[in-house]
């Protein structure tokens, strides 16, 4: 029985820092690159968290940040896709300096909220907008990964086409799943033949919510502040009830 | 034995006692909340006091305006990561509220407008620094930062100072809040770097 109170007093174990080693790193952008890296103990994660990342140098000096996986759920490997912040501390080093072999400290998953899973069968709106789209992917990621039939209504907003990440995977999804729609919107300057002038997002670029045997719409908003407000303002004024919109936002600062 | 990023050399500012473990100084203000920003009018804004009996005090922002205020400058911690040092916030204490109210209390539970809610300790409310807050930097508090009103507890990790607070219901047990029921730590003192469960 004394085991069983010791337990019980000692209280949930803590997220353990774990030993990541890069495998491979590609340019999304010019300045955001994704990273993927072998795990031992990761036991795998829900779409939409995060990790904190830590840095240690040399000398023994050390930093932390948190950033959102891209990646659907695997044990043992996972990848990030890190935006270069001006001034920034670890992402200037994660996306242009770490090489394959290297290593850093993660841990996590952290963030029980804005999350999906293969449970969550209603249909799912994300709408990103630029590094805000990393834990939306890996959403469409889960969601293609597990089978999930939920639809889902993928809405990328970035400043020119150069700057989407996974283009050539979101359109390749966009094109193979028929219940996948792919809108990829511009603020500054688009493609010749787009329909959509650039802009801001708007009203009509968002759906309304589903009703009916489906379900409520799930909504996703991640990105910067400015944009996450905005964004959710937009989809209350089209009918999503304010507890299906889950948002996450990334400050100015960081990195 | 610490794994070492090869390469990594750092931003090195000079260690800063005002700047927690694991933290690092941001000027802006950066935003974190789990849904749409809730617009709420002064005119339709209370504050619900509930008491371990069960009695009930509700607060409008009238009478909320007229308790005595005090402006103060502190540090503000939060667990993404993020400290701002400096941060100036006029607001009503937590004590001048609760009056004589805090009976058999232990816990508090802060309820906000749009459904979110944080656990403390009473104590962390009535003998640490604890305000209802409605101004930051000599102007009416934005809607987000948590206008018109927020809790303010700069002692511990900022989920814990609810934005849009509308009610504090004073409990004899502990019942976690939102963050605290997906994996957040239940007290979320920053100079321990308690983020997350068992941490």
């Amino acid at each position: 029985m004394k085991a069983t109170d010791d337990a019980q007093h000692r209280g949930p174990a803590t997220i353990p820092w774990l030993r990541a080693e890069l495998l491979e790193g590609r340019m999304e952008t010019r300045t955001a690159r994704s990273l993927v890296f072998d795990v031992p103990g990761w036991a795998g994660h829900h779409a939409g968290q995060h990790v904190d990342v830590k840095l240690t140098s040399e000398d023994g000096y050390s930093a932390q940040r948190s950033y959102s996986i891209a990646s659907a759920s695997a044990s043992g490997q996972l990848e990030l896709t890190v935006q270069v912040v001006s001034h920034g501390e670890l992402s200037p080093y994660l996306v242009e300096v770490m090489s394959p072999g290297d290593e850093l400290e993660l841990r996590g998953p952290i963030g029980g909220w804005f999350r999906w899973t293969e449970e969550f069968t209603e249909p799912v709106l994300l709408v990103g907008g630029g590094s805000g789209i990393v834990p939306l992917m890996a959403i469409l990621r889960e969601r293609i990964r597990t089978g999930s039939t939920a639809p889902v209504h993928f809405i990328c907003v970035a400043r020119t086409p150069d700057h989407v990440f996974y283009t050539n995977e979101l359109h390749s999804v966009d094109q193979s799943h028929a219940d996948v729609l792919v809108d990829r919107l511009y603020t500054r300057s688009g493609l010749a033949d787009d329909a959509r002038a650039a802009g801001r997002l708007n009203l009509h670029d968002l759906p309304p919510p589903s009703s009916g045997d489906t379900g409520i719409t799930r909504a996703y908003v991640c990105g910067p502040t400015g944009f996450v407000e905005s964004a959710a303002d937009l989809l209350l004024g089209r009918g999503h009830p304010p507890t299906a919109i889950r948002t996450e936002r990334f400050g100015p600062t960081g990195g | 034995m610490a794994v070492i990023s090869r390469g990594f050399e750092g931003r090195r500012t000079p260690p800063d006692p005002r700047i927690p473990p694991g933290q690092y100084l941001t000027e802006d203000f950066p935003v974190l909340s789990a849904g749409p920003t809730p617009q709420i009018e002064t005119s339709d804004w209370a504050l619900d006091i509930t008491d371990v009996d069960g009695s009930r005090t509700a607060l409008s922002w009238h009478q909320l305006m007229d308790l005595p205020s005090e402006q103060f400058t502190v540090d503000i911690h939060c667990v993404t990561k993020w400290t701002k040092l400096g941060t100036v916030w006029r607001g009503v204490p937590v004590e001048t509220l609760l009056g004589g109210t805090q009976s058999d209390a232990e816990y508090a539970l802060i309820h906000s407008y749009g459904g979110y809610t944080t656990n403390l300790p009473i104590d962390d409310l009535v003998l640490g620094d604890a305000w209802v807050v409605f101004e930051y930097d000599g102007a009416a508090l934005a809607p987000t930062h948590g206008g018109p009103a927020r809790l303010l507890v700069p002692h511990l990790y900022l989920w814990k100072s609810a934005k849009w607070i509308n009610g504090i219901e004073l409990r004899r047990h502990d019942q976690p809040g939102f963050w605290e029921s997906l994996g957040y730590h239940a007290y979320g003192d920053p100079w321990r770097e308690q983020r997350y469960e068992g941490d």
